[in-house]
């Protein structure tokens, strides 16, 4: 269903990404797995449109969206550092992409309380963002990705500066959310552990 | 790396600069017996003009040297004075008319001081100044001139009162001075009141300014920039009642005959004065120069430099200034006391009328 | 034991007390005798008698109140308005001449007001002359610096992934920008909006020069009723209604800053990235156009300096020393002198400005609560109206054994009261950042106080001390306000002749005072430049 084709981007004089395809399947969740500097977040950046290639293409569900903005694509990213909303409290994140869909703001609030439960954070909607712990604001930054239900969800190092425990517990916990929701995921990590106990299919960057 | 000077020899090369500009600057002046003459920018202030060397001949009497300082216009130039009373920017001023008088005796800007000559000059001029305030050099009357060739080309007939002023054929036309800033400009302002009255006078300002009358600032810009006489492109102007024979012993190749006209209904009587500054630091020297300023040896360059008319009775005029300059019979005045009461009401009620 | 402590809580590690107290009395002195002073004979003759009455029962009063507060206004948004391009490239985007590019919008902001007017007089057609777009336009090209500087530092510290987040929600960028970015800037777009409020509610250069004598603004009343009125009373009441104004105006930004402060945790990336696809077009508009809007006018001060009848000549810039309105007749303005004149003002004003800056600054860093004190006092004239600082000091210096109204240090002295502000402000923030480890170090190695404080603090200081430095003279250069009031006929610094000049019809008059508003232009941006690359390196060192 995602298909990425030969896709060069380089930097300058660096090529950070040579060539790289992967193809990912309906409702799997892909691995992403290569050292820090390998191109993996380069990657997802090319996926989601944030980085324009300089060749290839990157194909949603048989249709070319290589040249489609953002915010048309219909990817989700949560990001290694989160990037919530500072100025909008948590239920207000976690709807962002909703009301960006038209959706309306009785129905916003059930998704939005919906899709806290699905992360564990029943009761979170008023609290303003700068007050959340690392484990709940990676919570937050998932429900808040998975609300406009999109086709193919991004993780870039969803886990990183956390705790060893809190890592395979949420590790386990976005699994769970993922499933429950059928999305479709590239889950970039450097963690091989991390990357065998909750990905369908591990690809190594090295081996594109 | 290049590294920026460093703060000691930035402080030291500071000093060093400032000294010697200062040094250079103290070379120039402040001699004791200099004095300073403050006059209004429409003051002939070449170093080799009839005025200047009048002013030499004072020198080689009474060893005193004279430095001129053109100020702005009479209005600026004694708000100036006002703010400077007491620690003055010179030592005499010259050039406040009967129009800013009270003004420049009410805020204490003059010492008062008797010329020896004074008796000499007609009472209808020294009675305006019973206190010896200020001493009255000349006098003249700001009158409405017209470029004579210019209407003849636009075939207009001159106008012949105020009124005539508002009229369509002179719409775009007309050039005045600013009263706040202009002594002539306020003598014109005056005039309108006077003719047109307390009831009338503001609505007469606001047909002009419906004609598009144009204000500027002072007498040499309206006469000199925006008068066709001189080059600009309007063929009427607030000057004075002298302003034709300047235009004819000064031309070239020499005329006969005048090249603009005076609207001699329009003529307000302006007397200038020259003033002892008070805190002036060489009383002495100021009041030799007011002396000198009324004798006759000074008094003669008046009429063919400042284009007004000497106060001082000695003098013989110049025929063509006599064969072209307007004197009216009966020019218009308005009492001294009542243009004090009410001359920054009237100057700010003209503002309203005629800039906003 | 009490002696032991009170020792220790001196910072800079115990500079001894006569030393600090020595360095305070110099700052401390100027500020009472040339700021607070004159400020309360103002106000005192502001308040008095029958001048409030009449002032507030003026309609003149309300009318001119109206237009500068509504002028202000809309410099004010149109700066923003037009600012936030720009700030946008600037602070997310590395291109050629980025650098260069920031450092002539802060040359312009610094670029005396008289000298903006007379650029906005140049490249404007003559029917815009004197309208009010001649003013919003000088306006907005002044206080760019004033948007890119204050909101781009905001703006570069959000992270660009923040709109990313937005943009992989489905929000599109114009929809990004009003929902994330402005929100997230809204408190740095408020700062500066108080910014550029307060100079443009107390224009004055840009007015005299741009406005017509029919709409001035508060600053041009109290200077028109103080020196051609002669109405004192009146001019000081003006000013206080004036103050007032500006008061209530902090107070609301203040408490509009404390509702609306949201914490930004980012940091200033180390690169920006070089714009791509379709960003370049959109960078390159935006600078493009705010550079015609600050550059044009400048090239039209050159432009109209070499037309001074048909044609192009440098008749005006040969006649520099001459200015007869017809033979025997001269305007009473001295270009040349002018120019020599203001140069000797800026040498002192510069003079003036580091010796109390310094001092001041010592004083300040040694003496705790007493230093924030003086260092807020002396901030004062920097928000205070450069009219009011001169006429202040007009009315109060008038009088003997403080009749000082012919000294020629008074001018000097006015300048140096705004330009004192920018070397303590430079330099405090050096100070602040040198450990106090560093002084401990030199004492532990037997220094003494004075001597570890040479050694290290006084090192520190040599950058921002030059960069001060260039500052107050580049302000002493331009000021207009304060001179306007101090000058005495047949001593005019630059400003106040070009002024004069501009007030001319004459053609030649015109082309004269573009000329010299060309030279000043010249040195202005080219000091801050200086300053700026100095600035730069010291940075990287």
């Amino acid at each position: 269903m995602l298909d990425v084709r030969d896709v060069t981007v380089r930097f300058g004089e660096t090529t950070v990404l040579d060539r790289a395809a992967i193809s990912v399947g309906e409702a799997t969740i892909t691995g992403l797995l290569g050292p820090s500097g390998s191109g993996k977040s380069t990657l997802l950046r090319v996926i989601a449109g944030i980085v324009t290639p300089d060749a290839g293409r990157v194909v949603i569900d048989g249709v070319d969206v290589t040249e489609v903005p953002t915010h048309r694509r219909s990817v989700g990213m949560v990001f290694q550092d989160e990037q919530l909303f500072p100025h909008l409290d948590v239920g207000a994140n976690v709807a962002f992409g909703l009301r960006m869909a038209g959706v309306g703001s009785a129905e916003r609030e059930d998704a939005v309380a919906g899709l806290l439960g699905l992360v564990g954070l029943d009761g979170f909607a008023r609290r303003t963002v700068d007050r959340l712990s690392g484990g709940e604001a990676k919570r937050v930054a998932l429900a808040r990705s998975l609300a406009p239900r999109p086709r193919v969800l991004l993780l870039d190092e969803p886990l990183t500066g956390l705790d060893r425990a809190l890592r395979d517990r949420l590790a386990d916990e976005i699994e769970t959310a993922l499933r429950a929701t059928s999305t479709t995921a590239v889950w970039v990590t450097h963690d091989a552990d991390e990357a065998d106990r909750v990905t369908d299919r591990v690809v190594h960057l090295g081996d594109l | 790396m290049k590294r920026l000077p460093s703060i000691t020899t930035a402080v030291t090369t500071a000093v060093a600069v400032a000294v010697a500009l200062v040094a250079v600057s103290a070379c120039s002046g402040d001699e004791p017996d200099t004095i300073t003459l403050l006059a209004y920018e429409s003051f002939p202030s070449e170093p080799d003009g009839p005025i200047a060397l009048a002013l030499d001949e004072f020198t080689e009497q009474t060893g005193i040297e004279v430095e001129v300082v053109i100020s702005g216009d009479t209005g600026t130039m004694l708000s100036k004075a006002a703010l400077t009373a007491g620690n003055p920017e010179a030592d005499v001023m010259w050039g406040v008319d009967n129009t800013f008088l009270s003004r420049a005796i009410s805020t204490g800007v003059f010492e008062p001081y008797e010329a020896v000559e004074l008796d000499a000059i007609p009472a209808e001029f020294t009675s305006l100044v019973p206190n010896a305030e200020a001493t009255p050099v000349d006098f003249g009357d700001v009158c409405v001139n017209y470029d004579i060739s210019a209407l003849v080309n636009d075939d207009v007939e001159p106008p012949t009162t105020l009124a005539d002023l508002t009229l369509p054929q002179f719409a775009g036309k007309l050039v005045v001075e600013n009263p706040a800033t202009s002594s002539p400009g306020l003598a014109f302002l005056l005039a309108t009141i006077a003719q047109f009255g307390e009831e009338g006078w503001e609505q007469y300002w606001q047909q002009l300014r419906a004609n598009d009358v144009e204000v500027v600032s002072g007498w040499s810009d309206a006469y000199y920039s925006e008068f066709s006489g001189s080059g600009g492109d309007r063929p009427l102007v607030v000057s004075y009642g002298s302003s034709p024979p300047f235009e004819v012993i000064y031309a070239e190749p020499p005329l006969t005959e005048a090249a603009s006209g005076v609207v001699e209904s329009s003529c307000y009587r302006q007397v200038e004065f020259a003033g002892i500054l008070s805190g002036t630091d060489a009383p002495d020297g100021a009041r030799a120069l007011i002396d000198f300023l009324v004798s006759e040896r000074f008094q003669r360059e008046v009429a063919l430099n400042l284009f007004v008319f000497p106060v001082n009775p000695a003098v013989e005029l110049d025929q063509a200034f006599v064969d072209f300059a307007t004197i009216p019979d009966s020019p218009i005045t308005i009492d001294p006391i009542l243009i004090d009461a009410n001359r920054t009401e009237w100057i700010e009620r003209w503002n309203a009328a005629v800039l906003r | 034991m009490d002696r032991a402590l009170e020792r220790r809580r001196a910072p800079l590690n115990g500079l001894p007390r006569w030393f600090v107290a020595a360095v305070a009395v110099p700052p401390a002195a100027f500020l009472l005798l040339f700021y607070v002073w004159p400020f309360v004979t103002l106000l005192a003759r502001g308040l008095g008698g029958a001048d409030v009455a009449a002032t507030l029962s003026r309609s003149d009063t309300w009318r001119i109140l109206w237009f500068t507060t509504w002028q202000a206004t809309a410099s004010t948004a149109l700066t923003i308005v037009i600012g936030l391009a720009p700030t946008w490239a600037v602070s997310r985007f590395d291109f050629a001449f980025r650098r260069v590019f920031v450092s002539t919008l802060t040359a312009v902001f610094v670029l005396p007001t008289v000298v903006v007017g007379a650029a906005f007089l140049a490249v404007l057609p003559d029917a815009l002359d004197r309208s009010i777009w001649a003013i919003l336009g000088a306006h907005v090209a002044f206080n760019l610096a004033v948007v890119v500087r204050t909101v781009g530092s905001a703006w570069e510290r959000l992270p660009s992934d923040l709109d990313h987040a937005a943009a992989a929600l489905g929000a599109g960028p114009f929809t990004t920008f009003r929902l994330i970015t402005l929100p997230l800037l809204r408190s740095s777009i408020s700062a500066s909006a108080a910014i550029v409020f307060l100079f443009t509610f107390t224009s004055f250069g840009v007015i005299r020069v741009l406005g017509t004598a029919g709409r001035p603004t508060i600053e041009v009343e109290v200077w028109r009723r103080a020196t051609q009125l002669g109405d004192i009373g009146g001019a000081a009441t003006l000013t206080i209604l004036q103050l007032l104004a500006l008061g209530g105006l902090v107070a609301w930004t203040t408490v509009q800053q404390r509702r609306h402060a949201i914490a930004i945790r980012g940091e200033a990336p180390r690169r920006r990235p070089r714009p791509v696809g379709r960003q370049i077009a959109h960078v390159t508009g935006a600078v493009g156009v705010t550079t015609l809007i600050v550059a044009a006018p400048l090239l039209a001060l050159v432009e109209r300096s070499l037309r001074s009848g048909d044609g192009y000549s440098l008749a005006a810039w040969r006649s520099l020393g001459n200015n007869e309105i017809r033979p025997g007749l001269r305007l009473g303005v001295d270009p040349l002198g002018a120019l020599q004149r203001s140069a000797t003002t800026a040498v002192w004003a510069t003079l003036f400005a580091m010796v109390i800056g310094a001092t001041a600054v010592v004083a300040i860093s040694a003496l705790g609560r007493t230093g924030k004190v003086l260092d807020a006092g002396l901030m004062l004239p920097l928000g205070t109206s450069a009219i009011t600082i001169g006429f202040g000091m007009l009315i109060t210096f008038d009088t003997p054994p403080v009749d000082w109204r012919a000294e020629w240090w008074l001018v000097p002295i006015g300048h140096a009261l705004v330009a004192t502000p920018f070397v303590v402000r430079s330099a405090l923030s050096v100070v602040r950042t040198i450990p106090a480890d560093r002084a401990a170090a030199a004492a532990t190695l037997g220094a003494s106080p004075v001597r570890a404080w040479a050694n290290t603090t006084l090192p520190a200081l040599r950058r921002p001390f030059a960069a001060a430095a260039g500052l107050a003279a580049a302000i002493s250069l331009g000021e207009f306000g304060a001179t306007s009031f101090l000058t005495r006929s047949g001593s005019d610094t630059l400003p106040i002749a070009i002024e004069r000049l501009l007030g001319r019809t004459g053609r030649l008059f015109q082309a004269q005072a573009f000329a010299l508003s060309t030279i000043l232009a010249v040195a202005t941006i080219g000091i801050v430049l200086l300053v700026d690359r100095g600035g730069d390196r010291a940075r990287r060192s």
